[in-house]
């Protein structure tokens, strides 16, 4: 029994380590034809990187958007609820501001993103290597990762922060509108009143922080795009899995972003 | 066609030595050697699990053998750096089993990615040089489509083209009739006949189609369970004396000659014996 148990053990912890070696060489090839690629005559194609921009970014903008508004709405509401309590409903700002800028709009920004970019690239991946796509790319001399995960990969780490900006900006319009619907804050008094409150290292840390989700939820996709083993029922769990890891990855590397950054 | 008695032959394209696969523990080749020479359509046979498809991802340089060496083109595939494994991939073609076409390009973009890719050339050149190699398998006008919009004979077709597109010296065929009619089926080995012939390429064709492989080759080899059980031309295959290889031709497994209550027992295994051993 406990042999068992320390047998399995040590094959969970084998396989985790060889997934984790897996993310890093992934990374580090990827590194390699981003900034070495072009020198050796095999670039990176900036059409296939403003093609996924396109899908990872432009067409997550509405959904990202409206989610982002109901969490600024949403903080707004409690925050004013809660204060109400005390008497200091008019500091609802600080809260909405901090909150917004700081965790809620880069991490529904990168969960949102790992639902649709993340499983969709793994999807992708995954059928591409049941039907050989993948193979075929190595005979033709072609490197699969410069091919398929570099403008992946870029895409997410530029539009996951674009998003993730816009994020801020709507969720705490919405806030504001609530505020001002409230209180009878004016729109002005309360973006005024945010900006004087939040400084650079406010906004550096949420845009970093989603440029790291940015990364996650790429890297998270196309390895288990390309893990994917059998046919259309291996898309299916790889695809599951891709999303469940990208987006426990994110929350525990945002816990963990916060807490070194709040040292 | 190769005359394989002719004293002068031509170089060999294709070298395999001593060439082991496990998967696992399993043995899936037991030390293969083929040598295949220029401008000949060497087909590979075989039941499932001979090993025959694990045998072309060796050739096709997309997997490591356990042991053993291949040569193509006087270049041993997996002692190259990367850079000449690229460059000796340039030089190869293959034509997968489902076409492996990729679905988010049209027909001429796929046809043009490898020169797209490996070349400097003008965009209208290239879609010249892909209506060429579409016009050689007769899918003349079919650039513009998506993938998703042919069938399956013309999907396999497409490939073709693809993999002919940078005039590659060997061009391998994976399971080309799988999945295809008999018409169709036999088109496309017309089709493997005239590049062989027009285009002076050497061709390997792993199959398990009979009919097509006395049709299109020069020579045949046989895998059985990851050995070599013949190497030769479609006449000496024919007339071979073994018993294992005629029962092969003639579709007739080993299975088929247990009697039923020995197959029974095969199925039972250990449980029929412990449960008689209990009775």
């Amino acid at each position: 029994m406990v042999v068992r148990f320390f047998d399995r053990l040590g094959r969970i912890s084998v396989a985790a380590t060889e997934e984790l070696g897996r993310y890093g060489v992934l990374l580090m090839e990827s590194g390699f034809w981003l900034f070495m690629g072009a020198r050796i005559g095999q670039p990176v194609r900036v059409g296939a990187l403003f093609a996924e921009m396109m899908e990872i970014g432009v067409r997550a903008i509405g959904i990202v958007g409206i989610m982002a508004a109901a969490i600024g709405a949403m903080l707004a509401i409690q925050g004013i609820y809660s204060l109400k309590i005390f008497g200091a409903e008019g500091h609802v700002v600080f809260g909405v501001a901090f909150s917004m800028v700081r965790e809620f709009a880069p991490l529904i920004t990168g969960i949102l993103v790992a639902g649709r970019s993340g499983s969709a690239l793994s999807a992708r991946l995954g059928t591409m290597k049941i039907n050989q796509e993948i193979d075929a790319l190595e005979v033709m001399g072609i490197n699969p990762v410069r091919f398929l995960v570099v403008p992946s990969l870029l895409a997410s780490l530029i539009m996951v922060p674009v998003l993730t900006f816009m994020s801020m900006v709507l969720g705490l319009w919405a806030a504001g509108m609530y505020v001002n619907v409230a209180l009878g804050m004016s729109l002005a008094a309360f973006f005024d009143q945010t900006i004087s409150i939040l400084s650079v290292q406010d906004l550096t840390h949420g845009l970093l922080k989603s440029a790291i989700f940015g990364i996650l939820i790429a890297l998270i996709g196309v390895i288990n795009g390309f893990l994917v083993k059998g046919g259309a029922e291996g898309v299916g769990k790889a695809t599951t899995r891709a999303v469940v890891q990208c987006i426990s990855a994110i929350v525990v590397t945002d816990m963990l972003f916060a807490l070194v950054a709040t040292l | 066609m190769i005359d394989t008695n002719n004293e002068a032959k031509p170089p060999t394209v294709i070298e395999v030595r001593d060439l082991v696969t496990h998967y696992g523990t399993r043995q899936i080749l037991n030390g293969i050697d083929v040598d295949i020479v220029q401008g000949e359509i060497m087909v590979i046979m075989g039941g499932s699990g001979s090993g025959k498809s694990t045998f072309l991802r060796h050739l096709m340089a997309l997997q490591r053998p356990t042991s053993g060496v291949i040569k193509i083109l006087n270049e041993d595939v997996w002692a190259l750096p990367q850079k000449g494994l690229f460059n000796l991939r340039k030089r190869l073609g293959v034509a997968f089993q489902g076409g492996a076409l990729f679905s988010s390009m049209t027909v001429g973009e796929n046809i043009m990615l490898p020169l797209y890719e490996h070349t400097k050339l003008d965009r209208m050149t290239m879609e010249i040089m892909a209506r060429m190699k579409l016009e050689v398998v007769d899918l003349a006008g079919f650039e513009e489509l998506m993938p998703s919009e042919l069938s399956g004979g013309m999907i396999k077709r497409a490939a073709v083209a693809r993999a002919i597109i940078m005039d590659p010296r060997i061009l391998f065929f994976d399971e080309p009739s799988a999945g295809l009619d008999p018409v169709v089926s036999s088109q496309l080995d017309d089709l493997i006949l005239r590049l062989r012939d027009a285009m002076g390429m050497t061709i390997c064709v792993v199959t398990h189609e009979l009919e097509s492989a006395f049709k299109i080759a020069d020579r045949i080899t046989v895998l059985d369970k990851g050995d070599v059980l013949f190497i030769g031309t479609v006449a000496e295959l024919k007339n071979h004396p073994s018993e294992r290889i005629q029962n092969l031709l003639n579709r007739r497994s080993e299975e088929a000659e247990i009697n039923a209550d020995e197959y029974l027992r095969r199925l039972m295994g250990d449980k029929q014996e412990s449960e008689g051993m209990a009775r």
